[in-house]
């Protein structure tokens, strides 16, 4: 490349790796501040992934594992790290992606023609699920049912079970997302804004097993910053796609990535220091609790290992990360209530259906991006 | 004497700059990234509403969470704003902000 010769003659002074001490600086570190060049970059990105695995036991070796898969960014570089890191360290990992497609026209349907691309770059088994199959409804039928506002809460509830349901499809029971730091750090900010302890507790575990699904969900890029992410995408001319969910500028999760995004820029190690803060913090169990659960004990109805085997052959691992192993009543889902909280808000919405289906005759694809072509006009 | 710059807008940063992904800037000797994101702005923005979406609150630096490279390396090594320009530099403006 002709730029690389102009920055060395540039100036007359050409800086060089802190690592390798013999290549030209391309980035600075955001976690650490070191300046170092492309290949480095490379190799520490990838070693660091490796290491945050290997030391959370994240995998065992013939595991089946779906990398959840957006067309986005950070699923793509996960999709193509993973699949490096597998090849390059023998985890011996099957590894599928797995979309979701939530019917949002003018944004998934695009994201997803990106995923079809990963499939064939990355030579990886794609399986796509979608929330019109799945549960009748598009996104683009919701929010102009439930309104802009609430989009993300529907949205982020149906996307989980979503997931869950494409894995136990495929029968896998190990689901990755491209989660990265500033998103973990986000998460820890926006449960302290709003109070939420139950949440914030668990909100950095790397790996996590909900209360409402049987499916172990772990975040490998935990660690990373998502400036290296972008820049390790667009340094390896990753092909991903880069346009903002038309619903999300009014999510609560947006003041909260400004709020880190500020404070990132003031002091760049800040990201980890809140995952670290995150971790550190634990609740006291409550007394009451603590009773019940002895007296559970006393009764001697430990049932740890319970196993039970469902239709469609999969296997619930057991009672112990469930409040109570319920199931939902009307879809069969695994739930801590009697209902699951994705039948629910489908429940809630059915009710206004009729209304909205006479209000608009029906017309709901693209209502996002109708509404904001309707807000850019101007007389 | 004045230089010829290549800007990118990538990231979805384009969608603000009338789908453009590329653009040649002509700048006077001396101008610095700081310049640079005022003529962009004046040269490029389609709608003056989205200039929080490219710069700051003081319309001056450059929007948090927006990663900037000059010829391919990170702005940080290269002084930021302070950067002074050179004939065919190729400055890349990456939005960060959106899903993954």
């Amino acid at each position: 490349m002709t730029n690389d010769e102009k920055t060395k003659t540039k100036k007359g002074n050409l800086k060089l790796c802190e690592l390798c001490k013999s290549r030209k600086q391309a980035i600075k570190r955001p976690k650490n501040l070191q300046k170092i060049c492309k290949e480095c970059f490379y190799h520490v990105f990838e070693t660091e992934i490796h290491q945050t695995i290997v030391s959370n036991n994240l995998f065992f070796p013939g595991e089946k594992v779906a990398i959840g898969a957006s067309g986005g960014k950070d699923s793509t570089v996960l999709a193509y790290v993973l699949k490096l890191l597998n090849e390059r360290y023998n985890y011996g990992l099957e590894l599928v992606l797995l979309s979701i497609d939530e019917g949002i026209v003018g944004y998934r349907d695009d994201s997803l023609a990106t995923v079809q691309r990963n499939k064939i770059q990355y030579n990886l088994p794609l399986e796509i699920v979608s929330y019109r199959d799945l549960y009748n409804w598009t996104m683009d039928e919701i929010v102009s049912c439930a309104g802009i506002r609430n989009s993300c809460t529907y949205c982020g509830v149906l996307r989980r079970q979503a997931l869950d349901r494409g894995a136990a499809k495929l029968g896998i029971n190990h689901v990755v997302t491209g989660h990265n730091a500033d998103d973990m750090a986000e998460t820890v900010l926006m449960n302290i804004l709003r109070g939420d302890l139950a949440r914030l507790e668990n909100s950095t575990t790397i790996c996590t097993k909900s209360s409402g699904s049987p499916i172990k969900r772990s975040k490998p890029f935990k660690y990373i910053y998502q400036k290296e992410i972008v820049l390790y995408a667009h340094y390896k001319k990753l092909d991903y796609f880069s346009t903002e969910c038309t619903y999300a500028p009014e999510a609560f999760r947006g003041t909260a990535r400004v709020l880190m995004k500020n404070l990132e820029k003031i002091r760049s190690s800040c990201i980890t220091d809140i995952i670290y803060s995150g971790e550190n913090l634990v609740l006291k169990e409550k007394k009451k609790r603590q009773q019940f659960k002895k007296k559970q004990n006393a009764n001697g109805s430990k049932e740890p290992t319970e196993v039970e085997i469902r239709n469609d052959g999969s296997i619930s691992l057991g009672k112990h990360g469930f409040k109570d192993g319920n199931r939902c009543t009307r879809c069969g889902y695994l739930s801590s209530n009697t209902i699951c909280k994705a039948c629910m808000l489908l429940e809630g919405l059915e009710k206004s259906k009729a209304k909205i289906m006479l209000e608009n005759d029906g017309v709901t694809d693209g209502a996002a991006k109708l509404t904001r072509t309707l807000e850019s006009l101007t007389f | 004497m004045s230089l010829s710059v290549s800007a990118e807008f990538l990231g979805g940063l384009d969608q603000i700059f009338g789908k453009v992904r590329q653009s040649t800037l002509t700048v006077p000797e001396g101008s610095t990234i700081k310049d640079l994101l005022q003529l962009i702005v004046q040269q490029h923005l389609e709608n003056p509403k989205d200039i929080c979406m490219f710069l700051d609150d003081d319309n001056e630096g450059i929007r948090a969470g927006i990663l900037v490279l000059i010829n391919d390396v990170d702005w940080e090594l290269e002084g930021e704003l302070e950067y002074e320009l050179e004939h065919k530099d190729v400055v890349t403006f990456t939005s960060t902000l959106h899903g993954g």
